[in-house]
């Protein structure tokens, strides 16, 4: 709760009847860090992120989001964070324009703020041409990193990416990382879920999630000298070898 | 309130840019009408039918000049023997058959009684029921004004009027079911589908995690489905007085403020069943069978519900388009004012209510 951390966590739960999707994780996020978080299917990852967010009530723990309470503040966090998900967020049947100016409308963008994020976005993502057709008519690379861009316009503190890459080639994997670099740079804190290993090498610290509790944390040079393995997929090998639930 | 624009905003791109639904929905209620009023009717017209004479003379044939003169039938077949009435039948090419005893006119003229034996195919009983009446009555008429001309004392005549509907016109029955259904399709169906939607996207998800009121989405959806039923009601309308020449007897404004009344009934159960639907094609088949089914067989628009054994009359009454169909009937057609049907008014809105309570109640745990 200090001015160096962006996210506290301290023993927080979810339980879905009998089921402990989340079992007392503690964790702090420093501003300004990409925090990864890891994790094979199921391990619980999403549930975590959904509690931070606020989809989702937490059966018990302390957490603090942007300096705020998790349950007495839930909605001026929402203010605060940038959230996409494991899905794609935009809708098909608008253009980018509008799509921009959607999300932009409901986080109480400005017209003006708008229209420049709009100009901004576009130029980064070299899509000045496209922005009037629909998003359907995007390839998906682009939607990623749209949806990305879009879930920063407000400015968020915090971006939650929740598996933001699933399912896209490797070359967009790299662009995309590059944006969420950029991002960092300015000062947003990220936080994204991801099974690919290689990503976990980008992050500035991460955890790895195993059975719904946090196995081990750290930088990824730091897990990698401390399970004595060559890379991040070995950690995560050495580590979810032990896991007793996985995909189902 | 800036925000709330926004989403409506978005909430028409999607309705707009779905032109085929849109034209569906729109294009609805002018087929359903069309269909109904001029395609689908239980009215009896042209009828086939077959006459057996084993009299001829001047007394059965003006009968059957009168009967040909009806615009219930057509005579297709004179039949010579009463052998060839069963194969007449059997090739349907005939759906009634009058048969004239022998010496008929002599008889009647003598004062003896004089019989005439009406056959009706009954495969579907309802048509035979209503041709064997309307025979019967044209020969009635005919026998009244026979013993008007030959100076009886006396003799009993019957009137009869048809109150509201004097030409017994189906339209005026279906005119109501059609908006009812209309209302359901696109209402509760639309929006039931189109919540769902969002969520099946995982849109809903990203909206959710944004400043905004989950119950504003939820509003906003609700809006262009809402315009859509507007426009629908008021081309019905004016379809069933210009077109179908159904007049409205009652207050137009009563019978507006009605219709609003029943889509926000609908709106609330297509909430309803997106609050419990997993994806979107359990939510329109929610709608059909829930919902839609329900305003064709148990409002009382097909079927009247005084015929429906107790189990089935108990349940239409938890349909809301019967009630309905009961108000816009008795305004529309009957022209009753409020004081009639406010009992029917205040259960509409009771359950509109209760749906609308359910269904956000149902959906805020939905989102913990």
């Amino acid at each position: 709760m200090s001015g160096n951390t962006v996210i506290s966590v301290k023993d927080l739960t979810k339980r879905f009847g009998s089921f402990t999707a989340v079992d007392h994780i503690t964790f702090d996020v420093k501003p300004g860090e990409i925090f990864g978080f890891l994790g094979a299917n199921g391990a619980g990852k999403t549930t975590a992120m959904r509690m931070l967010c606020g989809l989702s009530l937490p059966t018990a723990g302390k957490a603090t989001v942007a300096g705020l309470d998790l349950y007495l503040d839930a909605e001026k966090i929402k203010q605060k964070i940038g959230y996409m998900s494991q899905r794609f967020s935009l809708y098909e049947d608008l253009t980018i324009r509008e799509n921009i100016r959607f999300y932009g409308g409901i986080y109480g963008l400005s017209n003006q703020q708008i229209k420049d994020k709009t100009a901004e976005m576009t130029s980064n993502l070299k899509l000045g041409k496209e922005v009037d057709s629909l998003v359907k008519s995007l390839p998906l690379g682009w939607r990623q990193k749209l949806s990305f861009s879009v879930a920063m316009v407000h400015d968020p503190r915090i971006v939650f990416l929740d598996e933001p890459t699933g399912g896209v080639d490797p070359i967009t994997r790299r662009e995309f990382w590059t944006l969420i670099y950029e991002a960092a740079n300015k000062g947003t804190t990220v936080f994204v879920t991801t099974h690919y290993m290689d990503e976990a090498e980008y992050c500035s610290r991460v955890s790895i999630m195993v059975d719904g509790r946090i196995d081990a944390m750290g930088s990824p040079s730091e897990l990698k000298s401390k399970f004595d393995a060559y890379d991040m997929a070995d950690v995560f090998l050495k580590l979810a070898r032990g896991a007793k639930r996985s995909d189902n | 309130m800036r925000q709330f624009l926004f989403l409506i905003k978005k909430e028409f791109f999607h309705v707009w840019r779905d032109k085929r639904t849109m034209l569906i929905l729109l294009g609805m209620p002018l087929m359903l009408i069309l269909i109904f009023g001029f395609a689908l009717t239980n009215e009896v017209k042209n009828s086939r039918i077959g006459v057996l004479d084993k009299s001829h003379d001047e007394t059965t044939r003006a009968i059957i000049q009168e009967l040909e003169a009806s615009r219930y039938f057509d005579l297709v077949d004179n039949i010579n023997s009463e052998e060839d009435l069963t194969p007449a039948f059997q090739s349907g090419r005939i759906r009634l058959a009058v048969v004239f005893m022998e010496n008929f006119g002599n008889e009647l003229d003598h004062g003896n009684s004089a019989a005439i034996q009406l056959i009706g195919d009954a495969t579907d009983p309802n048509v035979a029921t209503t041709l064997i009446n309307y025979a019967s009555s044209v020969i009635m008429d005919y026998q009244r004004r026979q013993r008007a001309q030959a100076d009886l004392p006396y003799s009993i005549g019957t009137e009869i009027r048809m109150l509201y509907n004097p030409q017994l016109k189906g339209a005026y029955n279906f005119v109501p079911g059609v908006m009812a259904m209309v209302l359901m399709l696109v209402c509760a169906m639309m929006t039931s589908i189109s919540i769902v939607r969002e969520r099946e996207m995982g849109t809903m998800e990203v909206i959710l995690v944004s400043p905004i009121v989950p119950i504003r989405v939820i509003m906003a959806k609700l809006i262009p489905y809402f315009l859509l039923s507007m426009i629908n009601i008021a081309s019905i309308l004016l379809l069933s007085v210009y077109v179908l020449d159904v007049p409205i007897k009652g207050s137009l404004m009563l019978l507006v403020l009605e219709c609003l009344l029943f889509t926000i009934t609908v709106l609330a159960l297509g909430l309803l069943i997106s609050s419990v639907a997993g994806s979107q094609q359990v939510a329109m088949l929610a709608s059909l069978m829930g919902l839609f089914l329900p305003t064709v067989m148990l409002s009382g628009f097909m079927f009247p519900v005084e015929n429906m054994p107790v189990l089935l009359k108990g349940l239409s009454n938890v349909v809301p388009s019967k009630w309905f169909y009961y108000i816009v009937k008795n305004v529309m057609i009957k022209g009753l004012g409020f004081e009639n049907v406010w009992k029917e008014t205040l259960i509409l809105l009771g359950m509109t209510v209760f749906f609308m309570t359910v269904s956000v109640k149902n959906f805020k745990t939905r989102l913990e």
